[in-house]
């Protein structure tokens, strides 16, 4: 009786539960209409524009798989995967093996760990285009930084912007700057890690190399597969330094994909070329993330599983 | 005797002297190379147009030329494109902090059906890049006449606030217990009252994380200003400022100049970073390890 005299009082809708349905969609409706309006919308729209040859003047003219004959046809399209699949090979295994090596260091306990660990982030909240900017004159080729040190010590000059065979490992080097940010994600992992696991080991006989495979490695393999995927997105998404320090060259040995992507779009205005390139990526990045889930993801221990 | 066993390598990282030089040799070096770079900038902010063509070049500038921050001040207008900026940056702000913080509440403290589903596809979009969307974007961005205005570059922002930004407050909410809102839902208040009055008060350390993400990031955002603010020099961020002011001087290149610009666009970010260093931890902490 009480319960029924509770239910009328109750306006739509009346049962509990779809109260708290209603709730919740109502809470995440923001999320839910951004991603249909900024993410879905415009994803179907280039799926759309893939099929047409528009330049944003005259109307779209449809040209079915033409995009797609043109793509296979362009010698750009390919350097422009030649030189991101380069940047992503080399900058992300060495970033994080330099940052997992660094974080390890630092987790050494020492009082200036905070002073250390401040040093190494710094680079990398320096905005892109500040960035850019330093490292054009860093590696200028009479007057930079980097040919001063390798003068310095005896080395001769190189013209890190100039040659296309040094321009891809000067950017190299320039992200790999800014490895801090990968290396304190490894610090809060690290320092994760129950202090008791290394004094179990230390009694099984095990030094700093042993437990350092059989305890630290295992135990942060999560943290550093998840480096791993976000350093291959992040690796695939270059652009900045593309585009300000290099343009795209010398004879095209930095031409980004992404910088490629937007040559296409917005100074061409080729926008169904640029829209068949976008979904191009969008494949080759679920494709890696899949790939690497499948087989590097099975090397990852995971401590606990139920929570 | 696994001692017999140990290669002259291992036994040496067991050392205890060997090691402690090792850390600190390391990470003395490490250090110097990340600083250097800095110390580069700053140097060749306070020199003279020609005085960074000195070759070996001179680490302290004698006498160093101050003028040249005024002077990269005022050669293009900065006042402008860092009222700009702000103008993006506060809009950028409430959006973030209200629309993530009220997604992540639903995510976090109600139980609904459909809610693993879109939980797993907020997640799906924090790793999916941007990028991607980028032309169709611009497409309809400019369909609706909004290109050259900043609408782009934070309506968006109101729509959930970065799905990164709900999946850290979302784990925060988490953490908090039960029981707090439990004497709330007797006296009969909402779910929104909870979320404002009780929840969002208590979240205040998550919320200034992403205050300090959202300000990085706005501050730094160079592609979203290229595509829809390039067109007008008085709609410029300080990000896109700095990139055109490498070709404001006809045929020559004013290091002195750029580097000056260059160090006033990264000491507010450095400013910020020391200012709530804490934060900026927790932010690590929260993100990373339940990635």
């Amino acid at each position: 009786m009480a319960v029924e005299a509770h239910r009328t009082r109750l306006p739509w809708p009346r049962t509990r539960r779809a109260r708290r349905t209603l709730t919740g969609y109502f809470f995440i409706s923001p999320f839910i209409l951004g991603f249909f309006l900024f993410f879905v919308g415009p994803a179907l729209v280039a799926a759309w524009l893939t099929m047409f040859d528009w330049n944003m003047i005259r109307p779209p003219f449809f040209i079915g798989l033409g995009n797609f004959k043109k793509m296979f046809a362009d010698d750009l399209f390919y350097q422009s995967l030649k030189v991101t699949a380069y940047f992503s090979l080399v900058s992300v295994p060495v970033g994080l093996v330099l940052s997992f090596f660094l974080a390890l260091l630092m987790n050494f306990k020492t009082r200036s760990i905070a002073v250390f660990r401040t040093i190494y982030y710094l680079p990398s909240i320096v905005p892109a285009v500040a960035n850019a900017v330093l490292w054009s004159f860093v590696l200028n080729t009479e007057f930079g930084l980097l040919n001063a040190l390798l003068d310095a010590i005896g080395l001769p000059k190189i013209a890190w912007l100039q040659e296309p065979d040094w321009a891809m490992p000067a950017i190299i080097l320039m992200s790999l700057w800014a490895l801090g940010a990968t290396m304190v994600i490894y610090l809060a992992g690290l320092q994760g890690i129950p202090q008791s696991l290394y004094e179990a080991a230390e009694i099984d006989g095990a030094g700093r190399w042993a437990s350092l495979i059989n305890v630290t490695i295992p135990l942060m393999s999560p943290v550093i597969f998840f480096n791993l995927i976000i350093g291959i997105i992040g690796s695939f998404q270059i652009f900045t330094a593309g585009f300000l320090i290099t343009g795209g060259g010398p004879q095209h040995a930095t031409l980004f994909y992404v910088l490629y992507i937007y040559r296409n779009g917005l100074q061409y205005f080729d926008m169904g070329y640029a829209s068949l390139l976008a979904w191009v990526l969008f494949f080759l990045i679920f494709a890696f993330t899949l790939l690497v889930f499948k087989y590097v993801g099975r090397y990852v221990y995971y401590e606990d599983v139920g929570s | 005797m696994s001692a017999s066993t140990r290669t002259t390598a291992t036994q040496l990282l067991d050392n205890e002297r060997f090691w402690r030089t090792f850390v600190w040799t390391t990470l003395l070096v490490g250090a110097v190379v990340m600083i250097l770079p800095f110390l580069w900038l700053l140097s060749s902010s306070l020199k003279t147009e020609l005085g960074v063509f000195r070759y070996p070049p001179e680490w302290i500038p004698d006498p160093p030329q101050f003028s040249n921050y005024i002077d990269a001040w005022t050669t293009r207008p900065f006042g402008l494109y860092l009222r700009n900026t702000i103008v993006i940056l506060l809009l950028n702000e409430i959006a973030v902090l209200v629309s993530a913080s009220f997604c992540a509440y639903g995510f976090a403290r109600i139980d609904f059906p459909g809610r693993n589903v879109w939980f797993a596809i907020l997640l799906a979009t924090v790793m999916l890049p941007g990028i991607v969307t980028m032309i169709p974007q611009f497409v309809i961005f400019s369909r609706i006449g909004w290109v050259n205005t900043i609408l782009p570059l934070t309506v968006p922002f109101f729509f959930g606030g970065g799905a990164f930004n709900i999946f850290l407050l979302r784990q925060f909410f988490r953490t908090l217990p039960a029981e707090l809102a439990d004497a709330a839902y007797i006296d009969g208040a909402s779910e929104i009252t909870i979320y404002w009055r009780i929840m969002l008060p208590l979240a205040k350390p998550a919320l200034a994380t992403i205050a300090i993400f959202t300000f990085i990031g706005t501050w730094n955002d160079f592609m979203g200003p290229l595509l829809y603010l390039a067109k007008d020099p008085n709609k410029f961020t300080v990000a896109l400022g700095l990139a055109m002011f490498r070709t404001a001087f006809a045929g020559r290149t004013r290091w002195d100049l750029l580097m000056a610009a260059s160090t006033m666009m990264i000491i507010p970010v450095i400013f910020v970073f020391f200012v709530a260093q804490r934060y900026f931890i927790q932010g690590i902490a929260i993100s990373g390890l339940k990635g």
